[in-house]
């Protein structure tokens, strides 16, 4: 099975399990879970279920496409259920066998993994899911988002989606594995990964990195003063890139880079608090729509 | 009837390190719970498994003990109106019993009597009790818990399903919303879902659907297979307890399979492939019959042996991935130098106010240095040991440390030698950490124990001059441990300094590193209850009893080798008949000084030979005295101490301290001041509570 059909089987998969199949959000972000789609949308009462493949950039992790297993961008597809449904582990299982995985014949097991983000004043609770041995999935009960208490509590399953291929496509070098029929990832990655690496570690402007991430702070707070928490979240997450990018660089120094997290988690918790106001200034719309 | 319980608890997996715990408190719970209720049972048995927790009890009554109690009334006086006839407060007190006036009796305490009834309650039938499980249940503690779904109960792990049964009969009730059934699911992928007529079937019907329930019989699962792979092909297996207990908490049913890895990747040191293997993956490496690491490891998968074949080549795809990243580290590494490390300390935090680990390097090295010179250390080891304190962190900055936190300092050993440093400095780099634990390995060598206790009293005075001290369970530095492992050393060592001295050395030089310390004074008061906490203990663990603990630790620390060897022999006296006289004099002349204040003795002033004796005899005993105390001689100087206790004696028959002549007095005063002072050096011994006399 190649990467378009996972990622085709799995949108289906969660489709049927009433999961809204979104597309990736347009900022850049480190992980799936920093789409708006997952971090405001699982605060606050209301009911959602998502799905979507989001491209997830780690400057740190490029290495100008020599590496067979690290990746300046790698794909992960994102599932969001709240509540937590009772039986999310069949749920998810079910998507394995989809994916041409066996269980009979394979050793799936759930191994502790709690997880945590400060940057995001977040964490959970839950597993990475070992397929022989190796982590295909991170399987979380979000405890608290944003500094605020999760509840009723949110389900993440986050796939890597490049592992997973490897796997089922047999593969030992992340480039030889095929996106759809005669394209591999080196096809369309190859390039930007080099690039990209190139610009992060030698090219990128350092002055005009640090400038930026002052602005969008600014801009963060301005906005959010003003109750657009969206926008002012778009900014939270242009600071977060920026800053990844200085940070693998090299130039920001261990004190610094504590009080850099600190300012960008002291907006998210900001934004987490106000998003659950509007929400509820609003008279959580989806709850209502829910109970009609 | 008796009849026989099931409980089963279904979960999504429950992390390994709380299965056996949470085992024992059920089955614990369980069967106190039994007592209070007055049930009677035959046996008590309880399982696990990742998935499950449950207890099968056997012999259940079907009722409650029926027990005889007494209600005691009011005072015969009250109880009887005064023609002897019953009272109303009697008659409400029987109504209210439920019983009648005729079925009162009489008892006598302490001398009033009370009127008493006799009640019988009959005991309840134990099927309409058992729904109590449910806060059985609620009531496990976990390490960790949490919330799912919209239910507000915190667990280790969601809830999914729960079996109760007794007899046949379901037991009702919920928690967090799941409701009791006589159905239980087998394995994951191999078992089916179950319905259980009777608790007997369990254990068999879940090993039909794969489940072994009880952990034990997993582990031995375990052990059987490894031996005979030992056997098959030659190996030995080394099995680590911890990671055998962990590994059949992951499993339901455990299958061992055999992996293989390159040949090429044996040149990795060996704890790195161990980490790898152990820790990351939980594979048990395997050795040859020689104890040489072999390119195999030994894996335990859940389940079956269906596809075992593609189970071992996807966990050797993983193992080779982690393989081939830790060789690009070792081999990138190697080809940088000590000092492209060294100079990348300078840009990582150690802590805030406490600057780099480059900053916290030189105050090793300070440190290091001012305890070469306190402890005479000659040329080579003094080199030796600044060298060694110099280069201790530099493994930090290295790819594999970064990526093996676990195993600074080793690879610091292994690459120290790499780049040419001599053995015993890239042995001290290891050592340096020791002890991990606070009661783990020492440092080997004189100078891995000299940088290693450098580095944690900076670590420890660091923190503690920045306000860091740990409260309660807040010690995110592990002070405590590290304050255990400096004196441990220092025990060990028996080097010829005081704690005192090494925390005074330290404190200096942070401050001229320019470290902001809080209120000075503050700080030594903190640093001397901390250590004294920590000496404490230490103490209390070689079986020192608290008031000896106190006595010898009453004024400071000290020398730690020479401080427990005198509350050794302390602790040997105490019961001592013999010593009795001696610790009478010396108590007797320590209760007199209270106060420490003393001036010169003037020998012109001493009117009788008692005074003079004691006075001569003092003299001797002070310089034996302090001979015994460099020694670190702690009996002896002892010994020498009770020599005094006859001159003190004799003193105190002949003498009257408070005498009326004010200069005489003063006199006298002075001399036992100045003996007092001499036997609390080696200890206060008026907090200790003597014994000799029981």
């Amino acid at each position: 099975m190649n990467i378009q059909e996972m990622i085709l089987t799995l949108q289906k998969h969660w489709s049927d399990q009433n999961c809204i199949i979104m597309q990736a959000y347009d900022v850049e972000k480190g992980a799936g879970t920093m789409s708006p789609m997952t971090l405001l949308r699982s605060l606050g009462p209301e009911p959602w279920n998502v799905a979507y493949v989001e491209p997830s950039r780690r400057p740190d992790d490029g290495r100008y496409g020599e590496n067979p297993n690290r990746l300046y961008q790698h794909h992960q597809f994102q599932v969001i259920m709240k509540p937590s449904p009772d039986n999310i582990q069949e749920l998810y299982l079910e998507s394995l066998k989809e994916l041409g995985i066996d269980p009979l014949k394979h050793d799936i097991r759930f191994v502790e993994d709690n997880w945590e983000n400060p940057t995001l004043g977040a964490a959970g609770l839950g597993w990475e899911v070992w397929l022989d041995g190796m982590e295909i999935t991170q399987f979380t009960y979000f405890q608290q988002i944003g500094g605020l208490e999760a509840s009723p509590v949110t389900v993440e399953l986050t796939y890597g989606i490049e592992r997973l291929a490897s796997y089922i496509q047999d593969k030992e070098n992340v480039f030889d594995l095929e996106w759809t029929k005669g394209v591999t990832v080196k096809d369309i990655f190859f390039q930007p990964e080099y690039e990209h690496s190139v610009y992060t570690f030698e090219q990128s402007n350092t002055d005009m990195l640090f400038q930026l991430f002052e602005m969008y702070e600014q801009e963060a707070k301005v906005t959010m003063e003003k109750g657009l928490v969206f926008p002012s979240y778009d900014y939270v997450l242009k600071c977060s890139h920026t800053f990844n990018l200085l940070d693998a660089k090299g130039v920001i120094s261990v004190t610094e880079r504590t009080g850099y997290i600190g300012r960008i988690r002291n907006l998210a918790r900001s934004i987490a608090k106000a998003y659950v106001a509007e929400r509820e200034r609003l008279g959580f719309p989806m709850l209502q729509k829910e109970e009609k | 009837m008796a009849k026989d319980i099931l409980l089963e608890i279904g979960l999504e997996e429950l992390p390994a390190r709380f299965v056996d715990d949470a085992e024992t408190q059920l089955k614990e719970k369980a069967a106190s719970w039994f007592k209070e209720q007055r049930i009677a049972f035959n046996s008590i048995k309880s399982y696990s498994t990742p998935r499950r927790l449950a207890i099968h009890i056997t012999g259940v009554a079907e009722e409650q003990e029926t027990i005889e109690e007494e209600a005691k009334g009011p005072a015969e006086k009250i109880a009887k109106d005064e023609s002897g006839n019953w009272s109303k407060a009697a008659i409400g007190f029987t109504k209210g019993q439920g019983k009648d006036v005729s079925d009162i009796y009489i008892k006598e305490i302490k001398g009033t009597n009370y009127i008493y009834v006799s009640k019988v309650i009959k005991g309840k039938p134990t099927y309409e009790l058992l729904p109590a499980f449910q806060s059985i249940i609620e009531s496990i503690q976990f390490g960790k818990n949490m919330r799912w779904g919209t239910q507000s109960l915190r667990y280790a792990r969601p809830i999914r399903w729960i079996a109760a049964l007794f007899g046949s009969e379901v037991i009702p009730f919920e928690v967090a919303s799941v409701v009791t059934s006589n159905v239980t699911y087998g394995h994951r992928f191999l078992g089916d879902k179950i319905t259980l007529t009777n608790p007997e079937e369990y254990k068999g019907k879940l090993e039909e659907s794969y489940v072994i329930v009880d952990s034990r019989a997993r582990e031995k699962m375990i052990l059987d297979e490894i031996e005979s792979a030992e056997e098959e092909n030659g190996y030995q297996i080394p099995v680590d307890k911890e990671l055998l207990a962990e590994v059949r908490n992951l499993v339901e049913y455990p299958t061992l399979f055999i992996g293989s890895f390159e040949e090429q990747y044996l040149k990795l040191p060996s704890e790195v492939l161990i980490t790898s293997m152990k820790e990351h993956q939980r594979y048990f490496p395997v050795k040859s019959m020689e104890g040489e690491l072999l390119p195999h490891f030994v894996g335990v998968r859940n389940g079956d042996s269906n596809g075992l074949e593609t189970v071992i080549k996807g966990n050797e795809k993983v193992l080779r991935a982690r393989l081939s990243d830790a060789a690009f580290f070792y081999n990138e590494d190697k080809k940088h130098s000590i000092d492209f490390f060294q100079e990348k300390l300078g840009k990582v935090v150690f802590q805030e106010k406490l600057g780099t680990i480059g900053d916290k390097t030189k105050r090793i090295i300070g440190i290091t240095g001012e305890l070469a010179k306190q402890l005479d250390s000659n040329e080579e080891i003094t080199k030796q040991a600044l060298r060694a304190a110099e280069i201790c962190k530099f493994d930090l900055m290295t790819n594999m440390v970064n990526e093996f936190t676990k195993l600074q300092g080793i690879i610091g050993e292994k690459y120290a030698l790499h780049f040419g440093e001599i053995d015993q400095v890239a042995s001290a780099i290891k050592e340096h950490y020791l002890p991990v634990q606070a009661n783990g390995t020492l440092p080997d060598s004189e100078i891995g124990a000299m940088v290693s206790v450098a580095d944690k009293l900076d670590t420890i005075v660091g923190c503690i001059a920045i306000g860091l001290t740990p409260t309660g369970s807040q010690d995110p530095y592990g002070l405590r441990r590290q304050a255990l492992g400096v004196m441990r050393i220092l025990e060990a060592r028996g080097w010829n300094i005081t704690l005192e001295e090494m925390l005074t050395i330290t404190v200096q030089l942070l401050k001229e590193s320019g470290i902001q310390i809080k209120e000075e004074t503050n700080v030594q008061k903190e640093l001397h209850s901390f250590f004294t906490a920590r000496a404490s203990f230490i103490l209390k663990e070689v079986g020192v009893e608290q008031d000896i603990t106190q006595a010898v630790l009453h004024e400071e620390i000290g020398n730690v080798s020479y401080t427990i060897s005198k509350a050794q022999a302390l602790s040997a006296v105490r019961n001592d008949e013999a010593f009795k006289p001696v610790q009478e004099a010396l108590v007797r002349l320590l209760n007199l000084t209270k106060e420490e204040k003393h001036g010169n003795v003037d020998t012109s002033l001493f009117e009788t030979d008692s005074e003079k004796e004691l006075y001569q005899n003092f003299q001797l005993v002070q310089e034996k005295y302090q001979d015994k105390k460099d020694g670190k001689e702690a009996k002896d100087a002892l010994d020498v101490l009770s020599t005094l206790s006859e001159s003190i004696h004799e003193f105190f028959e002949h003498n009257m301290v408070m005498a009326d002549d004010e200069d005489i007095r003063a006199n006298r005063l002075a001399l036992v001041q100045q003996i007092a002072m001499l036997i609390r050096d080696y200890a206060d011994l008026a907090n200790i509570e003597w014994k000799q006399h029981f």
